[in-house]
């Protein structure tokens, strides 16, 4: 059931004649409501222009959100990004709009004026907001876990760790190595050491975009990690600018192997995995 | 009082830590693994943490003691099955486990103080089996 003109011109007349009342009523029930999450400053503003804008939009005759609600709509907007941003829930930022029937009910003095119907139908009105905001913030919540199932399957997606050779695993990393990432791939490798037995790791980041300060830590802090649980781990797939770069910041990778390819980390490892090892290690001792 | 069992497999001594360290056991554990070197005349000591779900700097330095002491009788240490999140929470941490070997299992463990033991036999020989290795070395690198 639409406003029709003449009624919406009788609301602003209302609406004027109680001007400071029902702004003041309005602002006490959502503080209620926030329980000073929000400062009072901050809430009087915002309540007093949603306020003006809605008495101009019934004065201007106007009864729908779309078309000349205009200002209204993007003051709306502009609240529930700001509520949502904040961390309120969507009822708390619902009943921000909807605290204003009740002050106007109160200071219009409907209850008494109108018959008991009419208080009553006020009333069952808000239990069945109430029923409705219930409704839309489980329907939100069940809409957030489906999205925060997907994020992390993505992430799963997005950090495989496969097999190369016997003893020997490697991550292809694709994409930007943030810190939730990071971890993730952390965990996936050392636990994939874990259950395989391997003692090499191949960690390639061919498919990495840029490497900075930040990427280059996560990596060294895999390898560290990996080498206290008695795996080595070699890093490939350093494209020539990534070198410069690494260079250019002056990030040490130390006594850690790095290759420029796969192929030359997978025959890296097999040779270390091998006795030639031993050979090695001992014709350098020999020499002293 | 709670002691940690040293038992004595093939040419190591496999210690396996299953309770909360203590000052008590630890030095306990020192005494225990000392005597049993001298006494079983091993080149090698693994120690398993696979039970572990804490290593904090107490257990660290009790690692590098007993490493430390099983050095000077002359016998290396290899800590083993230490779990991811031990290691990630020692690497956000800072703590690194100076001088010590690790592995990721006790079999891994014996292969690795097996290989460096063979490796000072080499040295002692001088290097007559050179050759034999080498062949090795080769054969996996074609």
């Amino acid at each position: 059931m639409a406003l029709s003109t003449e009624a919406s011109s009788r609301l602003a007349a209302q609406l004027d004649e109680h001007q400071d009342k029902i702004s003041e009523l309005w602002v006490r029930q959502v503080a209620a409501t926030l329980r000073g999450r929000l400062s009072q400053g901050e809430l009087d503003r915002q309540i007093r222009e949603l306020f003006r804008a809605l008495r101009e939009t019934l004065a201007a005759g106007t009864t729908q959100l779309q078309g000349d609600g205009g200002e209204v709509r993007a003051l709306l907007t502009e609240l529930s990004r700001a509520r949502a941003l904040q961390g309120f829930t969507s009822t708390e930022t619902a009943i921000s709009i909807f605290a204003v029937k009740e002050a106007f009910a109160t200071a219009t003095d409907v209850f008494n004026a109108e018959s008991q119907a009419m208080g009553d139908y006020i009333s069952f009105g808000s239990f069945i907001d109430e029923l409705g905001l219930f409704t839309f913030a489980t329907y939100a919540q069940a809409r957030e876990e489906v999205i925060a199932d997907q994020a992390e399957q993505l992430l799963e997606l997005a950090t495989p760790v496969v097999k190369l050779w016997d003893g020997v695993v490697a991550v292809p990393l694709v994409g930007t190595l943030d810190s939730a990432r990071a971890q993730v791939v952390m965990e996936r490798l050392l636990q994939t050491l874990v259950d395989t037995g391997s003692p090499y790791a191949i960690i390639d980041i061919t498919g990495v975009p840029a490497v900075d300060t930040q990427v280059a830590q996560h990596v060294l802090k895999t390898v560290v990690a990996a080498r206290l649980m008695g795996a080595e781990c070699i890093i490939s797939g350093i494209r020539p600018q990534i070198a410069q770069t690494i260079v250019a910041l002056g990030i040490e990778f130390g006594d850690i192997a790095t290759k420029a390819t796969l192929a030359d980390a997978l025959r890296h490892a097999l040779r270390r995995s091998g006795n030639s090892d031993l050979v090695r290690r001992g014709a350098a001792r020999r020499e002293h | 009082m709670e002691r940690v069992p040293v038992l004595k497999i093939g040419d190591f001594l496999l210690v396996s830590i299953q309770v909360d360290m203590e000052d008590q056991i630890a030095l306990q554990l020192q005494e225990d693994l000392s005597a049993r070197i001298v006494e079983t005349g091993v080149h090698g000591v693994i120690i398993d943490i696979t039970a572990l779900d804490i290593v904090d700097s107490f257990v660290g330095r009790m690692l590098s003691t007993i490493a430390a002491i099983s050095k000077v009788l002359d016998a290396e240490t290899v800590v083993v099955g230490m779990r991811p999140a031990v290691a990630i929470t020692l690497v956000e941490l800072g703590l690194s486990l100076n001088g010590i070997r690790t592995a990721l299992n006790v079999e891994r463990g014996m292969e690795l103080l097996a290989r460096a033991r063979e490796d000072e036999l080499f040295l002692d020989l001088g290097d007559d089996d050179s050759a034999e290795t080498d062949s090795d070395g080769a054969a996996v690198r074609s």
